[in-house]
């Protein structure tokens, strides 16, 4: 094992790189927390379940009383309308990574494609693609995104994911453009285009396999950003009208004075998890970019 | 085989293409076929870029190449580049350092030639070979293990995998050990007289275009100074760039020692615009070169140079 690791060398430093495996550890177990979440809600509510109170699985029923803080029954309490906090969380965690992924993805894909395209076919594409990276980057987002979410009068977490990662490619695309530009002068892109290969072909199989690493953090950077974006539309109450999401839960706990009445529990585990989530992504960040950079490896 | 008629190329820095490099200045000449050129210049004179518009890499900005009569923009990819090959500068770049050597190989099949896998593998071994490689040395290796002289026959090997009938060589032996290039050049040489393959041989090195070539074009940024039999130019040498460039070849047996006549130049003149390019460092210099076109007058039979001093009529 250790001596297959030492030939796969960028895969040693990684495992072996502190900030990538705290960070890895700690996001795959809010992964394994939002995938087993409502098989753990079963246990916390057996009571009600019990008892045949069947909505008890859904986080905006109101089945618990109000305002009670942790307990076996309730293992991070109720909010001011008896709903579950700890129900609320887990699948609020749910549509946060969901929208990380999907709204991630999106924005690094579209930032690929764009970056690709333009850095490569040069010219006349590239002028219109980098003009239009630059409008959407001097656009305001946050504002973008408030008139768009205002608009849709039915919001789930898909459209939401959806808006946000039309809007946040334009980094991506700018970096990706100027590493290609660098790449597309080296000889063996020349080569192929002189046995003339497509330029797809080029782009995706000569250019972009070199780039792997590098796209990799792209997307855990847009990953994190995504759902501080969606926990942003939330707070401000453009989030999803159905459902729950760990912003939405933070906007209702301001709105509903939990701080002043005390109610830790309500405000205090989706804010730190949002906190610790997005923190990690960026620690996982800083852990592959010493994992990919020779020069700053830890000997 | 390969024509260049006032082939040339600027190119643009500014943001909508306002101001620019003139890499190429209305270049002319021609390449027969089983003939080898050696295009001889110093860094920025425009040679590369003379072998970057014939591979089809950058489009001219005026001017037209032809091959084989037809001119090389209206051929289709395919169609020309399984005639038209080329080599380049730094071996350790043409490979695509993720993949094995083999996959050169494998685009080229798949792309160019079409063929049925064991007819082609075994046309990459016979090529390797004729190159001076053992075929197990080269395929399912990855290019870092390689040495540059390996990976650049390896690179020959491929265009003649393609059956090319010209060959662009940019640089090709710059990075190799001088042990090592006097064996590409031979095979260069040798497949120029058993396949009659044309060559434009890139170099800045006068002694190996002299020791390859059968004609020799002399650039000056961007411009032809001097051309011709690669015999006549160097025994008679007539403008003073290919002079001064015949006297700073080092020779084994002598001590190098500044000529006075070639190298000295008097007064500063580097902001001078226009007239002959080679103005500014002319030891020779008179007020008629200010007015000087740049246009090549022939010398003798097949011997071309552009100076108003000593070309000819």
């Amino acid at each position: 094992m250790k001596e297959w690791l030492k030939k796969h060398d960028t895969l040693y430093f990684m495992l072996t790189n502190k900030r990538f495996v705290g960070g890895m550890i700690f996001i795959l177990s809010m992964v394994t927390l939002a995938i087993l979440g409502p098989w753990l809600a079963k246990i916390e509510l057996r009571w009600y379940l019990e008892n045949g109170v069947k909505e008890a699985l859904d986080p905006t029923a109101n089945i618990g009383i109000p305002y009670s803080p942790p307990s076996s029954q309730h293992w991070l309490g109720t909010n001011s309308f008896g709903q579950d906090v700890f129900l609320q969380l887990v699948y609020g965690l749910r549509s946060s990574l969901l929208i990380g992924i999907i709204g991630g993805g999106l924005a690094t894909f579209i930032g690929l494609v764009v970056g690709f395209v333009s850095g490569y076919s040069g010219g006349m594409i590239d002028e219109l693609l980098m003009m239009l990276t630059n409008i959407m980057l001097v656009i305001p987002t946050m504002a973008v995104l408030i008139i768009i979410a205002a608009y849709l009068p039915y919001r789930g977490v898909m459209i939401e994911s959806v808006i946000i990662g039309f809007t946040g490619w334009p980094w991506t695309a700018r970096a990706v453009r100027s590493e290609t530009l660098s790449l597309k002068s080296r000889g063996f892109v020349h080569l192929a285009r002189i046995s003339a290969v497509k330029p797809m072909r080029i782009i995706f199989g000569e250019i972009a396999p070199n780039m792997l690493s590098y796209v990799f953090m792209v997307f855990i950077l847009q990953f994190g950003g995504s759902i501080l974006a969606a926990v942003g539309l939330d707070f401000i109450g453009l989030g999803p009208t159905r459902g729950t999401s760990l912003g939405l839960m933070l906007q209702q706990a301001v709105l509903w004075n939990a701080i002043q009445l005390g109610m830790w529990w309500w405000i205090i585990p989706p804010g730190a998890i949002i906190t610790a989530l997005v923190a990690a992504l960026y620690t996982v960040n800083t852990g592959l970019d010493e994992a990919f950079n020779p020069k700053l490896r830890e000997m | 085989m390969i024509k260049i008629e006032n082939l040339t190329k600027i190119y643009s820095t500014g943001v909508v293409g306002r101001g620019g490099i003139v890499a190429v200045d209305d270049v002319s000449f021609e390449i027969k076929t089983g003939e080898i050129v050696s295009l001889v210049g110093e860094s920025g004179s425009g040679k590369t870029t003379i072998g970057k518009l014939i591979l089809r890499l950058i489009k001219p900005t005026k001017g037209k190449i032809y091959f084989a009569g037809r001119e090389i923009s209206r051929y289709k990819p395919l169609e020309y580049y399984r005639n038209v090959q080329g080599v380049f500068q730094d071996p350790f770049s043409s490979f695509n350092p993720i993949y094995k050597v083999d996959r050169i190989f494998e685009n080229v099949n798949r792309y160019l030639l079409n063929l049925p896998k064991s007819e082609f593998w075994g046309k990459v071994e016979e090529s390797l070979k004729s190159v001076g490689l053992n075929p197990r040395d080269v395929l399912g290796k990855y290019p870092h293990q390689m040495s540059g002289g390996q990976l650049q026959r390896t690179l020959i090997a491929r265009a003649l995998v393609i059956g090319a009938k010209f060959l662009v060589a940019d640089e090709i032996i710059s990075m190799l050990d001088a042990s090592t290039r006097v064996d590409v050049l031979n095979i260069l040489g040798d497949l120029r007289d058993s396949m009659g393959l044309s060559i434009l041989f890139v170099t800045h090195d006068l002694s190996l275009g002299y020791y390859i070539s059968d004609t020799t074009v002399i650039m000056y940024r961007g411009s032809i100074v001097e051309m011709g039999d690669t015999e006549k130019v160097f025994k008679n040498p007539v403008h003073p760039y290919t002079k001064m460039l015949l006297e700073s070849v080092p020779t084994l047996d002598r001590k190098w020692k500044p000529s006075e006549e070639i190298f000295k130049v008097e007064g500063d003149v580097t902001s001078f615009k226009g007239g002959c390019k080679y103005y500014s460092r002319c030891p020779f210099r008179k007020d008629v070169c200010r007015e000087f076109d740049g246009k090549l007058s022939e010398v003798e039979e097949n011997h071309w140079a552009a100076c108003i001093l000593f070309g000819g009529d």
